[in-house]
């Protein structure tokens, strides 16, 4: 009985989904002339040198937002480790140790880092940039912390974590001091398709995927291999 | 490419349903990212590469994660 529910309640929430994106044309054209929408498409190359518009929104015309999501992503970092604070070491046993898994990730974990750092320094060219990179960096020290292959040590994850914020605000202050408001687009734009483009925007980009990737694998480690010691 | 993304949305649909008759906990975690590698590879078909990449690395790999650790953690304690 509960499965059938359940079953309906589902079926329910995807025919709500369907109908919500069914309007949706699936086409390039901008229909709504005159909106934020078509402003940014029709000016973003020219104004922010980038070729990714959801970049170029994410970090100069929104850019104070993103500072905003760094900072929510620290205090849910700050947060947990206040709640897991002096934990012990847990036993090794803990760890997955696995010979396929072992071996596999020595030979998948590089790979899976080179694809992270592509993601992020090329976020202002194609598709991705510094969240979906830090966390794919993430992922592969990870799978290295959960069998044993590393370790890695809290406090200086925790400190380049910090400098790596305080280097966004630097970023920041040099469009400050440079332009006259916050994170303006002080520095050269260079070509508009080459990976040294778009003035401060790969730089930013940069820190917050070194950001996300201390924070999350910092935070991950720490709520897998700590714990209180009553456990 | 209508008839791509309509599949792709019963697909979605069927895991997620699916999710319901898996008995281990583990398989439930695991079904549940498919739900988000699908909605990933839709979310190309709709023209937005950004959202799939994100995600695909967060909803379907670092959610499962998250939760095979808690599940790691408190294994033996749910009886």
């Amino acid at each position: 009985m509960r499965k059938f529910f359940s079953f309906f309640l589902i079926l329910g929430v995807s025919f709500y989904f369907v109908g919500l994106v069914a309007p949706v044309k699936l086409s390039d054209s901008v229909s709504d002339k005159g909106s934020v929408g078509s402003t940014v498409l029709n000016g973003f190359v020219q104004e922010t040198g980038s070729s990714n518009a959801v970049t170029s929104v994410v970090v100069t015309y929104r850019g104070f937002d993103t500072l905003g999501e760094v900072t929510v992503l620290f205090l849910s970092a700050l947060g947990l480790s206040l709640l897991l604070s002096g934990g012990i070491l847990k036993d090794k046993k803990m760890l997955l140790h696995s010979f396929i898994l072992e071996n596999g990730l020595g030979l998948t974990v590089p790979f899976i880092l080179l694809f992270g750092v592509y993601v992020i320094l090329h976020g202002h060219l194609s598709p991705g940039g510094g969240f979906p990179g830090g966390v794919i960096i993430a992922t592969g020290l990870f799978s290295l912390v959960m069998t044993g292959i590393v370790s890695f040590k809290g406090s200086l994850f925790s400190v380049i974590e910090g400098l790596a914020g305080l280097s966004f605000i630097l970023l920041g202050l040099i469009g400050f001091f440079g332009k006259g408001y916050f994170l303006a687009n002080t520095l050269p734009m260079g070509t508009v398709g080459n990976l040294l483009s778009a003035g401060i925007i790969p730089f930013l980009y940069a820190v917050v995927g070194v950001k996300v990737a201390t924070e999350i694998t910092g935070l991950a480690e720490h709520s897998f291999l700590y714990s209180k010691k009553e456990d | 490419m209508i008839y791509m993304v309509a599949g792709l949305f019963l697909v979605m649909i069927a895991v997620a349903v699916s999710l319901i008759f898996v008995k281990d906990t583990v398989g439930v975690v695991i079904v549940g990212s498919v739900v988000s590698l699908v909605a990933s590879i839709l979310f190309v078909f709709m023209s937005a590469p950004d959202v799939a990449i994100t995600e695909a690395s967060i909803g379907a790999a670092l959610t499962l994660i998250v939760f095979l650790i808690a599940i790691a953690r408190t294994v033996g304690k749910e009886r």
